[in-house]
């Protein structure tokens, strides 16, 4: 971890109001984020998603965001107006989500999108714009980066849609990058090499990168350190090289219920839920 | 139990003819457990399809010693049976649990459906409680429970599982995949999974098919993907990716397959 850090987070607590019931999405998570790779994982409902999403404050209306610090680069994300918080998204933070068939402009070229993407935050001629992309694209293992530059979203793979995706993530130059599910979608082979594609360009531009999975082992694998969290809470934190060593019983359950390749169990692990879990969450 | 012979399945006609399956073959005995992998588009679910008869297909199929013709009787039907991927979008939501286990039965003419659907809840771990909910009052794991059930209560020989965990969290997986090698032993069941995870075939199946565009271009035994032995190049690169998003036991192995491919990444041009 660097002197200061990316991103500090502390006591993070988000509620969505409803009719006539309140859902207490996060309830009180702190981390702390270097120039790193830190992963987020949990199963469905258990609040990763909202994480990435209250930083960027992209939550829907009515819905209430309290923490004791949310400091991005040394910047107070609280305090910040509409028009500043702008800057942020895009800019400096950058998302990529889940599936590029619903995240693309089905109407715009790739090219044309990522070059927007740049022009949005930075001033530039649209020929420097198309040059930054053409680039970008280069950078993401893309062979014929002209040809592609002129295809629509519906044209290319999926595998080539997220690296779409991420260039018009990274083509803004942001500090930190929050990838949501960046491969759920994507057949396995690509997946690897999605995700090496990613890390190496991470590590290029000494950015920060927030991995958001279900994945357990996926998240261990490319990232420095873990944070297993389930119903809103954090459970533990720990480094990635470290899991095996894991002492919740949470994160314990979740690396024994999976299958292996090259592991023979008759019966796999199954989680039993224990409901002290949720009072002993980490500090 | 099942046999496939030069199995072919084409969609479309004239210039937009798609194969979605080119000569297929494979025989299961009965009581395997008998994975299909591959990737999106492969056409493991259309292999699936075919052997329910719900695409036409060419080719030879037999099951239980019996050739399949595009007609086929009650008694075929009965003997095959299948669970699909999204369990809410294979329930009817307009149908109450009890509706859903009692068609089958319905359809195949059996009696005591009082004490079959109680019977089936008890097999897939619900309760009577659940008898009388909607899919929506189910969570998604207890949705595949009712539709194992379905597939159970007219007592079938084989059972074809469509992706039957990729929709549920890991934690519910397990429980799943449990439920199911315990149904496969109580019933002495033959079972054929489509999978596009290996560590979930690998766990459930004594050999493998590894299928991509459209052909099956290896049938291995489990020991031999547990010990990363394929033959086609196609099955050592899914076997390596697989290796890479974290599907080995072994941490260490993982993290220096991934070292070596930082390596060479860094060193290519560009």
């Amino acid at each position: 971890m660097t002197e200061t850090p990316i991103l500090a987070v502390e006591d993070l607590v988000v509620r969505y109001r409803g009719q006539h019931r309140e859902t207490i999405a996060l309830n009180g998570i702190s981390f702390v984020l270097g120039r790193e790779r830190l992963g987020i994982v949990g199963e469905s409902g258990s609040g990763k998603t909202t994480v990435g999403r209250a930083l960027l404050r992209l939550l829907p209306p009515r819905t209430e965001v309290t923490a004791r610090r949310l400091d991005f680069a040394g910047q107070d994300l609280r305090a910040l107006d509409e028009a500043a918080m702008r800057n942020i998204r895009g800019r400096r933070i950058s998302m990529v989500l889940q599936d590029p068939k619903f995240s693309l402009n089905p109407v715009m070229t790739v090219g044309r999108q990522i070059a927007e993407s740049y022009r949005v935050h930075h001033k530039a001629s649209r020929k420097e714009a198309r040059e930054r992309a053409l680039a970008m694209l280069e950078e993401l293992s893309i062979r014929e980066p002209g040809k592609v530059f002129d295809l629509y979203p519906h044209e290319v793979s999926g595998g080539m849609g997220q690296r779409v995706m991420i260039a018009m993530m990274l083509v803004p130059e942001p500090a930190l990058l929050i990838a949501d599910e960046p491969t759920s979608a994507l057949d396995v082979t690509v997946q690897a090499q999605l995700l090496t594609l990613i890390d190496a360009l991470i590590r290029r531009r000494g950015m920060a990168l927030l991995l958001i999975s279900h994945n357990i082992n996926l998240v261990a694998s490319f990232c420095d350190r873990v944070m297993v969290m389930y119903a809103g809470r954090v459970m533990e934190t720990c480094r990635a090289a470290d899991l095996a060593e894991a002492r919740h019983p949470y994160t314990r359950g979740l690396l024994a219920c999976r299958p292996v390749v090259d592991e023979t169990r008759e019966e796999l692990a199954t989680l039993a839920r224990d409901p002290r879990w949720l009072e002993a969450a980490e500090p | 139990m099942i046999a496939i012979e030069n199995l072919s399945v084409t969609f479309g006609a004239g210039q937009r003819q798609i194969r979605a399956v080119r000569g297929a073959s494979f025989a299961i005995p009965r009581g395997e457990i008998f994975g299909l992998v591959g990737e999106s588009g492969a056409g493991k679910s259309t292999v699936l399809r075919a052997l329910a008869g719900l695409v036409r297909a060419e080719g030879r199929i037999e099951i239980a010693g019996k050739a399949m013709t595009a007609r086929r009787g009650r008694t075929d039907l009965r003997r095959i049976q299948m669970v699909f991927q999204d369990p809410y979008g294979s329930l009817n939501p307009m149908h109450m649990v009890d509706r859903i286990l009692a068609e089958p039965l319905a359809i195949h003419r059996l009696d005591d459906v009082d004490r079959r659907i109680g019977q089936a809840l008890a097999e897939v771990g619900l309760g009577r409680e659940h008898r009388f909910r909607f899919p929506h009052q189910l969570s998604g794991g207890q949705r595949q429970r009712i539709a194992i059930a379905r597939a159970l209560i007219a007592g079938p020989e084989i059972l074809l599982l469509d992706e039957p965990t990729s929709a549920l969290d890991l934690s519910i997986q397990a429980e799943i995949l449990n439920l199911l090698r315990r149904l496969w032993r109580a019933h002495g069941l033959t079972m054929l999974l489509v999978s596009h995870d290996l560590a979930v075939i690998a766990h459930m199946c004594q050999r493998i098919a590894v299928m991509n565009r459209a052909e099956i271009v290896e049938i291995l035994p489990v020991e031999r993907l547990r010990r990363g032995e394929a033959d086609h190049p196609y099955s050592r690169a899914l076997l390596a990716a697989s290796y890479e998003t974290g599907e080995t036991a072994n941490p260490g192995r993982r993290r220096a397959a991934l070292e070596q491919d930082r390596v060479s990444f860094n060193q290519a041009p560009g």
